[in-house]
C-alpha cells in the first residue's frame, strides 16, 4: 500500500467531469441509431442489392443519401465511444493504451470521412 | 500503482445467464465496429461505378463473406435488442433481478426472430442478394 492519501493520488490528473459527456453521447447516439439502422436494414432487405442500375438510382433518390450519411456518422461516433471503453477496460500499459485510442479514433475518422465521400459520389453518379 | 482490488470482481459471483448477455453486448459491439469497414467498402464500390460494384457483390456473395455478413446480421439484431434493454435501464426501469432476467429472455427471442426474418428476406426472397 502507498502512504499517499487518495486526494494526493488524484490531484494533478485533471478533472474527471468528462465521463458524463461520454455517457450521454453513448446513449444519445444509441437512441438515434435505433430508427436509423432499422431504416437501413429495412431498405437493404427490400432492394435488389446485386442490381447496379437499381442500386444506383436508390443512392441518389430523395432522402436516401442524407439518411445514409447520418447513419454512417452516428454509427462511427457510437462505435468510437464503445471501442474507447473497451480499450480503457483491457489495455493498461499507458503507452499502448494511448496508441490504441489514437489508432481507433483515426480509423473511425477515416471510415466516417471515406464513407461520407463515397455516399456523396454515389449520389451524384445516380441518374435521378 | 498499489495492488488494490479492482471492480468488477467477476470471479466471486455464481454464473447467471444475464452475465453472458452482458459480455455478448460488448463482443457484438466490437464485431459491429468491424462491420462498419464492410459498409464503407460497399459504399465505396458503389461510388466507383458499375464494374467495382459488381466485383464487390461477387466478393460479398462468396460463402466465407456471406457467413461473415450473417454473423454481423446476428450481432446487429442482438446488439439492437439488448441496447434497447440498456436504454430502458438507463431510464430507470426494469432494474429488479427478476425483471432483468425476464428481459434477458425477451432480448434473446426478439434478436433470434429478427435475425431469422432479416436473413430470410435477404437470402430467401431475393436470391440475387450478396
Amino acid at each position: 500500500m502507498s502512504l499517499r492519501s487518495a486526494l494526493g493520488t488524484a490531484l494533478g490528473h485533471g478533472a474527471a467531469g468528462a465521463g458524463v459527456a461520454h455517457w450521454w453521447s453513448q446513449r444519445v447516439s444509441a437512441l438515434a441509431l435505433v430508427p436509423l439502422t432499422l431504416w437501413l436494414l429495412g431498405a437493404l432487405v427490400r432492394l435488389p442489392l446485386g442490381d447496379y442500375a437499381v442500386m444506383s438510382l436508390w443512392f441518389g433518390y430523395g432522402w436516401n443519401p442524407v439518411l445514409l450519411g447520418l447513419t454512417l456518422l452516428v454509427g462511427c461516433w457510437h462505435s468510437s465511444l464503445g471501442i474507447q471503453v473497451v480499450i480503457e477496460d483491457y489495455v493498461h500499459a499507458p503507452g499502448l493504451k494511448l496508441a490504441a485510442l489514437l489508432g481507433s479514433n483515426g480509423l473511425h475518422g477515416l471510415l466516417a470521412a471515406g464513407g461520407l465521400y463515397a455516399i456523396v459520389r454515389a449520389a451524384l453518379r445516380s441518374p435521378t | 500503482m498499489s495492488e488494490r482490488p479492482l471492480s468488477p470482481h467477476l470471479s466471486v459471483y455464481r454464473f447467471m445467464y444475464t452475465m453472458a448477455l452482458s459480455i455478448a453486448h460488448r463482443f457484438t459491439g466490437v464485431g459491429l465496429a468491424m462491420a462498419l469497414c464492410a459498409l464503407v467498402y460497399w459504399l465505396a464500390s458503389a461510388a466507383a461505378g458499375e464494374g467495382e460494384y459488381q466485383r464487390a457483390v461477387t466478393l460479398l456473395s462468396a460463402w466465407p463473406a456471406r457467413l461473415l455478413l450473417l454473423a454481423w446480421l446476428a450481432a446487429f439484431c442482438y446488439h439492437l435488442a439488448n441496447g434497447i434493454r440498456h436504454l430502458i435501464w438507463d431510464a430507470g426501469f426494469g432494474l429488479e433481478k427478476a425483471q432483468a432476467r425476464r428481459s434477458a429472455r425477451v432480448v434473446i427471442v426478439v434478436a433470434a426472430l429478427g435475425f431469422l426474418l432479416a436473413a430470410w428476406l435477404l437470402y430467401g426472397v431475393h436470391r440475387g442478394a450478396p
